[in-house]
């Protein structure tokens, strides 16, 4: 759809307007509901989470990059890079750096002032290694041998 | 399994009576946590098994909780796409959880309904529980949240970490894992083209707003959800007082901005507000956007009491219930457009007639 009013860029902006009797939709571009004073989303600065990811493709060699993964649920910078998303709390742990770097930019802070937390009393280091126990049944029997490995490591770090 | 909507306590819409402080302007609050259980992937990377784990554990854990003790369980992953629409369409599930269009849902995906709160189960979180307000009660939100999430993490091991709070899917969650939120009505700053100022100061402010729908939905009818932008270094309780007092006074700005056109464009507005009255009482075919806008215009008429004896509890629940997935279980099968647009104008003409006193 062309914008409105220049007819000349794709429309991003839809605004329903009612002036005086007239119910109107607008459709704009960027540039011209810039013109007419419209804040929208699109013209906010770019995400910071993708100009960080961005950054990191830029300064980090891609194959030193690549290789940095997470050990529990493997997934790889790469894999975070491409989602935006991470895979398990542990990749809070092993991405740690550059974490730190990307949530000083999207929140202002890298440190958490709320509410803190104590899990309950459970056995957590039992129930965590029950759990790696339950992932290398699993990896085994999705013949995943790689990941089965790491996990047996892990498995006797915690033994 | 087929959906039993009488089953939900008030429909799983709490905001829908309109009961709140300053309903006609702010629709509902919600305060939004995100969280995770130790131990187990993230669900979007979880396996099957692990998802159904999570599932039966928030389950067990649920019973035990003072807001989802009686709470309705939806499979969401056992339901149709139009179900799920319609879900997603009563603010219960996100868009990513109903998978809007999929002809699936991912496994263990699960919605737990109760009186105040709701539990999303298996979206990008293990967990996301909400609580919704009528009105403009923010605080209110917060307190139930902050009670029921207590409540989940005394049962269950959440996944925590020192430095940066709660863990969540996406970093841009981290820390409270809080999202607070309030739905509000602005026609009057659209009409006096003071909107684009209002806008742009909130996210001066560290807020964003964004359509009905939240997340990549485009404002129409001039409703615009507001919320916090980021979620850590600063405690919930300063998240929430600041989108507060930022919308308290994006509130005054709407009611002076009634006032002026009331005092300059007096006619004009009340003829136009009763042209959309009468569009939506008569009309035979109505788009879905062209309702919302319409609704828009027959809200500020009541809000600036133009129309009487029709209540801003009708018009919450013509905003919900002549909606596409809504119209489709109500006619029993699915619509096409111009089927849809023909059952939305006899809804709207049906309900309007019966407030009228003509039905």
């Amino acid at each position: 759809m062309l914008c409105d009013q220049c007819r000349e860029r794709d429309a991003v902006v839809h605004l329903t307007q009612i002036i005086e009797a007239e119910v109107t939709q607008l459709h704009l571009c960027e540039k011209c509901a810039a013109a007419k004073g419209i804040e929208t989303t699109v013209a906010m600065p770019k995400h910071p989470l993708g100009d960080f990811l961005h950054a990191v493709q830029q300064q980090a060699s891609p194959a030193a990059g690549d290789q940095v993964r997470c050990a529990y649920c493997q997934t790889s910078l790469r894999d975070f890079r491409a989602s935006g998303r991470l895979g398990c709390a542990q990749c809070y742990t092993a991405f740690e750096g550059a974490l730190r770097e990307l949530l000083r930019r999207v929140h202002g802070a890298a440190r958490h002032r709320g509410r803190e937390y104590e899990a309950p009393a459970a056995d957590n280091a039992a129930s965590e290694l029950e759990q790696l126990r339950e992932r290398l049944q699993q990896a085994v029997a999705a013949e995943e041998f790689e990941l089965a490995a790491t996990l047996r490591d892990q498995i006797r770090s915690f033994e | 399994m087929t959906l039993d909507l009488s089953l939900l306590p008030d429909g799983g819409m709490p905001w829908i009576t309109a009961s709140g402080p300053h309903a006609d302007i702010v629709l509902s609050s919600r305060v939004r946590l995100a969280r995770n259980l130790s131990g187990i992937p993230f669900s979007p990377r979880a396996g099957d098994a692990e998802r159904l784990r999570v599932l039966e554990l928030v389950r067990e854990a649920a019973t035990g909780t003072t807001l989802l003790s009686g709470a309705v369980l939806l499979r969401v992953d056992a339901l149709t796409a139009n179900e799920r629409h319609l879900l997603h369409e009563r603010h219960l599930v996100s868009r990513e959880l109903a998978e809007l269009g999929a002809p699936t849902a991912r496994s263990g995906s699960a919605v737990l309904v109760g009186d105040e709160a709701a539990l999303m189960v298996n979206e990008e979180d293990h967990l996301r529980l909400q609580v919704f307000r009528s009105g403009f009660d923010i605080g209110g939100a917060w307190e139930r949240a902050a009670l029921l999430e207590r409540e989940l993490g005394e049962r269950l091991p959440l996944a925590y970490h020192h430095e940066f709070g709660f863990l969540t899917s996406c970093p841009t969650n981290v820390g409270t894992g809080l999202r607070a939120s309030v739905l509000v009505h602005l026609p009057g700053l659209v009409l006096t083209q003071e909107i684009g100022k209002v806008l742009t100061g909130l996210q001066q402010m560290g807020l964003t707003y964004r359509g009905l729908y939240g997340e990549g939905s485009e404002v129409v009818g001039n409703f615009f959800q507001i919320s916090n932008q980021t979620t850590l270094g600063r405690t919930e309780d300063e998240l929430c007082d600041h989108l507060a007092r930022v919308v308290a006074h994006v509130i005054s700005r709407e009611t002076e901005a009634r006032r002026v056109l009331s005092r300059d464009a007096g006619y004009i507005i009340e003829d136009k507000l009763w042209r959309a009255y009468g569009t939506l009482r008569y009309a035979r075919n109505l788009g879905a956007d062209e309702a919302m806008n319409l609704l828009s215009g027959v809200r500020l008429a009541v809000g600036m009491y133009l129309i009487g004896g029709l209540s801003v509890y009708t018009l919450n629940k013509l905003l919900v219930f002549s909606q596409a997935a809504h119209l489709s279980l109500a006619e029993g099968r699915p619509l096409t457009e111009i089927e849809a647009n023909l059952a939305r104008a006899r809804y709207v003409r049906g309900v309007l007639a019966v407030e009228a006193g003509e039905a």
